[in-house]
């Protein structure tokens, strides 16, 4: 216990100072959350790269919940869907049922090449199509994984902060 | 002839005639509403009583031995009264419950009267042969009703089997601790007997009140003698099991205290240090084996023994403290015992008529295949509801109140006794607050699991809400309830005179005589009623969308959920029995059976698991495997043979003879 | 009802309802400054709860009355609490309801209510969390009765008021044996009560390891705000009992404006350092398995007999 305090005391604090807020337009229904967005991940088909990245975007270095971001245990308790991976045929019908499980105004965050444009699983057999294909999308992040930067720059559109 | 009298000759009247007309020709409505009548007299003469018109009775010719002796003080009188209070519920009740071609059975219509006036006349009896006559009739009544089913299933004679047999014995035992005592005294009046009582030797009196506990304590389902108790009470019909359940017990309780208080005049600590350490004995055991039980009729059942058991502890403190001598101590602990006694008796009639309805509308009491009864049985369920709190100690319930005074008696019991309540104090709290935390959870998994969600099964969904004299009958238990556990000043000084001491007052808010101690039962219930108001008024005018959207469940996306994936009873308590592991020591058998073809695949795996009774593996196996060889042995003798039995007659006689010719 | 007793039943729900969300918000704060962290300010809390009011609520099909009054009563009852125990001034707005059995009943009632609720949506989920929560409740119940009989048998009395005075007329009582004992078994009590480290985690995502949350997962919106509302509220109400019964000292004894002041900043001081020690311990310790949480609570059940026997023994 002791030594845990002291790495404590050793490792001060680790996150990195706050980029600006980013520039371009919020999503609408954004502004009514008024800085507390809470997040229920759906990982509709991924290939858990982008979950590593979203790990690491809430771990202390990033450390998301700054924002006033927060990942919780229920659709019911969220705000924002944060959707990994490309649509697959058997978690279509889950997702729209997720979606439908949150208490509106709500919010689609489309994480990673694959939920934006089916990125490199693209014509596959078990794809039924990008989250945009099944749900609205109200902000996409690009890149494959995308950098836990980019995470949290898209998730700072939502809150505000 | 005062007020008491004129009742309770109303009573046994209406009681007798109504058992008359039964034999004559049977009819639910007529015998219910009799039943109902003879209660209601039975709270006319308690209540009369209580308020100081006491009353008595010799008849001499009656009874062999010194006749029938009937007086009625405030002790007798609570006990009547609740008494009363009880049948007047089950009575309307019973119109319909009773409609069955089971119940309407001539012998069973005529049981119900006779039980509920030979139980009324239990706590009037003024002499030996009068308790004793009135309470034999009130075991061979209820045996009667409780094998009334027994068209069911062999379960329902084994029920009354163990029930015959364990009401015998502590009869048994009730009748040698009297006849010790009368062998002491003039006559078996209970005059006598109170002169004598003082002048006992301690050993005497202790044995006549080891024998009265053991009697008494059987009936009123204490541990370890309370086998018969969790298989007769689901076993009987609902209204009947209401009966013994709310009223019958008590008068264990009662003759307890009549003999030991009473006409034994206190006695020894270490006779109250036994009841004290019995009384919290059984309200543990008794509510563990609740928590664990999936069975609806026989939780309310074992939940009466903790209630009995918690009743004892009551006892057993003021027995305790009056032995200190601390007697305004001795009547708080004895206030809050009786009181526990009129609340048990509301709420445990209400529940065990709700579970009869429920019985009534699914054929089911097994609380794995209940649930999702609110929609189709709004006012079963919310009479459940009613009690279930009620029985669960939680403001504003009935039991709460008992409990409160109960542990304020114990609290200040610390100071009065030295190291003997310096130890037996905190244990006797521990207990109660152990006993409280797990009737919660019992509750809390009745009414949830059996009630509200989706239903488990067929019979749940295709349920359908009891006739009206069925909820008239809860109707009456529920006000009562709900009286108790607001206003229970009003009955206080009826309590307290059975007491026979004053150690709270207050009208709206009870205060402890002897301690700073209030509490307010109304006071707390209207906050809480003006604080859900309030906020209920916040939200609604803060929240910006005031439609509820109408969503299915959150099955995580998969779905649909079927009520398979649902919480069960047994699945409730699996915490609860792996924590008490060691206590309750379940027996678990797993069977993994595989495909032929390979061992490796499984084809299924069965999982059973029984919670047999420990203390009574423990205790009765023994006794009963003896018993058994005993038989055996018997039969060894009796082999049916005529040659055999002339030659045991000549053996026996030329024995005696011989035996005569040696002695003169 | 005394004046005093009157402004203390005035601004304590008050200050309590406005408060309790920001100590959460501090105790997440002190948790992210440790883990390294910057985290989301103490008014983060407060900020969900005025999100969660502005959503839509959502009535799940198949649940009845049970499930919508459940934050009600909830809430309720620990706006009762507030209102009668003696957290800024000595003496109670409602003086029969301010004893310690009282309030520690009407808190296992709010606890109740959830359950049930969670029985009522028929989810896997609701049950498990409900059978979780009247488990530790049950097991906590024996310690959190005992611990009071060791601290009310000196006074004579379990009238919360008269706790609190008796400990500020003799403050020598706080360190005898018997209430240091007591306080230990109280504070583990608490933290198996308001659901923290190492009972039960607030922020757990793993229902299988959930008790609290697991119950509450279908709720959503107003009712949700209620629920989180009423678990702070639980949290401050649980920490300023512990601070009022060992440490009452600033607490008003008079009815006066400075007098008030003081109490309440007093208050506020307390819980805060409470609720920062609290969440500072947290970070040292993991979750217990289920099943080891009762040989916590059997632990602290000891202390609080020992407690009492030290009480009686050692006058
Ligand atoms: S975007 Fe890249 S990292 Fe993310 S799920 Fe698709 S393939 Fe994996």
């Amino acid at each position: 216990m002791l030594s845990l305090w002291r790495k404590i005391l050793r490792t001060g604090r680790v996150a990195e100072p706050p980029p600006p807020l980013p520039e371009g337009d919020r999503p609408e229904g954004a502004a009514v959350l008024g800085g507390s967005v809470q997040i229920r991940h759906v990982d509709a088909g991924s290939c858990n790269g982008c979950e590593i990245e979203i790990g690491s975007a809430f771990g202390p270095v990033h450390d998301g919940e700054r924002y006033g971001a927060r990942l919780v245990a229920s659709p019911r308790h969220a705000d924002a869907l944060l959707v990994t991976g490309v649509v697959t045929r058997n978690m279509a019908e889950p997702l729209r049922r997720t979606f439908d499980a949150v208490p509106a105004p709500k919010l689609v965050v489309a994480v990673g090449d694959c939920a934006r444009n089916c990125g490199v699983f693209a014509g596959a057999y078990g794809v039924a199509g990008a989250v945009r294909d099944v749900v609205p999308v109200d902000v996409e992040i690009p890149g494959c994984p995308p950098r836990p930067e980019a995470i949290v720059e898209g998730l700072r559109k939502l809150t505000g902060r | 002839m005062n007020l008491s009298a004129t009742g309770m000759a109303a009573a046994v009247a209406v009681g007798l005639v109504t058992a008359l007309l039964a034999v004559i020709r049977a009819r639910t409505a007529v015998i219910g509403a009799g039943t109902a009548l003879t209660g209601a007299a039975a709270v006319f003469a308690g209540a009369a009583a209580l308020a100081g018109g006491s009353f008595s009775l010799v008849l001499p010719g009656v009874l062999p031995l010194s006749g029938v002796a009937l007086t009625l003080d405030p002790l007798g009188g609570l006990f009547v009264a609740v008494t009363g209070g009880v049948a007047v519920a089950t009575g309307i009740y019973a119109v319909s419950y009773a409609d069955t071609p089971d119940l309407r059975a001539r012998g069973v219509q005529v049981a119900l009267p006779v039980f509920v006036v030979a139980m009324v006349l239990v706590p009037a009896a003024a002499n030996v042969a009068t308790l004793l006559v009135c309470w034999e009739l009130m075991a061979l009544a209820s045996l009667v009703l409780v094998v009334a089913e027994h068209r069911r299933g062999p379960q329902v004679a084994s029920a009354g089997r163990w029930y015959a047999v364990m009401t015998h014995l502590g009869f048994m035992s009730v009748l040698i601790g009297l006849m010790v005592f009368v062998a002491h005294a003039p006559d078996d009046s209970f005059t006598a007997l109170r002169e004598a009582g003082r002048h006992l030797s301690p050993a005497v009196a202790g044995v006549v009140f080891v024998a009265a506990l053991a009697g008494f304590g059987s009936k009123a389902g204490i541990v370890p003698l309370h086998a018969w108790l969790p298989r007769a009470h689901p076993e009987a019909p609902s209204h009947v099991s209401a009966l013994m359940s709310a009223a019958m017990v008590n008068l264990g309780v009662y003759g307890l205290v009549r003999v030991g208080v009473d006409l034994l005049g206190g006695g020894a600590a270490w006779w109250w240090l036994l009841v004290l350490a019995l009384g919290a004995l059984s309200a543990v055991y008794g509510i563990l084996q609740a928590a664990m039980s999936s069975d609806l009729k026989r939780l309310l059942g074992q939940s009466t023994t903790e209630n009995m058991g918690l009743v004892l502890i009551g006892v057993g403190a003021a027995g305790l403290f009056a032995s200190f001598g601390d007697h305004t101590l001795a009547a708080l602990a004895l206030t809050a015992a009786l009181l526990h006694v009129v609340g048990h008796a509301a709420f445990k009639t209400l529940l065990f008529l709700a579970a009869g309805s429920v019985l009534h509308a699914t054929g089911s009491r097994d609380l794995d295949a209940l649930g999702g009864l609110r929609p189709v049985m709004p006012v079963t369920t919310a009479a459940f509801g009613l009690g279930a709190l009620a029985a669960s100690a939680l403001p504003p319930g009935t039991a709460f109140v008992s409990e409160w005074l109960l542990l304020q008696a114990l609290i200040h019991g610390l100071p009065a006794g030295g190291v003997t309540a310096a130890i037996a104090m905190p244990v006797a709290v521990a207990a109660v607050a152990l006993t409280a935390g797990l009737a919660v959870a019992t509750f809390v998994k009745a009414f949830g699991v059996g009630f509200l969600a989706r239903p488990r099964s067929d019979a749940a969904s295709n349920a359908h809400e009891s006739p009206f004299t069925m909820l008239a009958g809860m109707g009456v238990a529920a006000v009562v309830c709900v009286v108790l556990a607001l206003w229970p000043a009003g009955i206080l000084p009826a309590v307290q005179a059975a007491a026979g001491g004053v150690a709270v007052s207050g009208d709206v808010t009870l205060r402890l005589d002897q301690a700073t101690g209030a509490l307010s039962p109304l006071l707390l219930t209207l906050g809480l009623v003006a604080a859900v108001i309030v906020v209920a008024g916040v939200v609604r005018a803060v929240v910006a969308r005031r439609v509820r959207r109408e969503a299915r469940l959150w099955d995580c996306g998969g779905g649909p959920m079927s009520a398979r994936m649902e919480y069960t009873a047994t699945s409730f308590a699996e915490p609860l029995q792996r924590v008490f592991d060691d206590v309750v020591q379940p027996e678990l058998d797993v069977d993994v059976s595989h495909h032929q073809e390979s061992r490796y695949l499984v084809q299924a795996v069965e999982y059973r698991r029984k919670m047999p009774d420990r203390i009574e593996r423990r205790l009765y196996r023994p006794v009963l495997s003896v018993i058994t060889a005993w038989g055996e042995a018997g039969r060894v003798l009796a082999p049916g043979s005529v040659h055999r039995y002339l030659g045991y007659g000549f053996y026996a006689v030329c024995g005696v003879l011989i035996l005569l010719a040696v002695t003169r | 009802m005394s004046a005093l007793g009157v402004v203390g039943g005035v601004v304590q729900p008050v200050l309590i309802v406005a408060g309790s969300p920001l100590l959460v918000g501090l105790m997440r704060q002190v948790r992210a400054r440790l883990e390294g962290r910057a985290g989301a300010g103490a008014g983060q809390p407060w900020r969900d709860l005025r999100k969660l009011l502005r959503k839509e609520r959502i009535a799940p099909r198949g649940t009845s009355e049970v499930f919508r009054f459940a934050p009600l009563v909830l809430v309720a009852t620990t706006l009762v609490v507030a209102v009668v125990v003696p957290f800024i001034a000595t003496e109670s707005a409602l003086d029969p309801v301010a004893d310690l059995f009282a309030v520690v009943a009407l808190l296992a009632l709010g606890a109740v209510a959830l359950a049930l609720a969670g029985l009522d949506t028929g989810t896997a989920f609701g049950g498990m969390g409900a059978s979780r929560e009247m488990t530790i409740l049950a097991l906590v119940e024996p310690t959190l009765l005992v611990a009071i009989f060791a601290l009310s048998v000196r006074v004579g009395s379990t009238n919360l008021g008269a706790i609190v005075s008796s400990t500020l007329h003799d403050p020598a009582r706080v360190i005898s044996p018997a209430s240091l004992l007591a306080a230990v078994a109280l504070i583990v009590v608490i933290v198996a009560e308001t659901g923290r480290i190492p009972v039960d985690n607030p922020s757990t995502h793993l229902e299988l390891t959930m008790v609290h949350e697991a119950m509450v997962l279908e709720y959503a919106g107003p009712d949700l705000a209620l629920v989180e509302l009423a678990s702070a509220m639980r949290l401050s109400v649980f920490l300023g009992l512990l601070a009022n019964l060992f440490a009452p000292w600033g607490i008003a004894t008079e009815a006066t404006p400075l007098a008030v002041l003081i109490g309440v900043l007093a208050l506020v001081v307390k819980v805060g350092v409470l609720g920062g020690l609290l969440a500072a311990a947290e970070v040292f310790v993991a979750k217990l398995r289920l099943f080891r949480v009762p040989e916590l609570l059997a632990g602290s059940f000891l202390l609080a007999l020992l407690a009492v026997a030290a009480s009686f023994f050692l006058v």
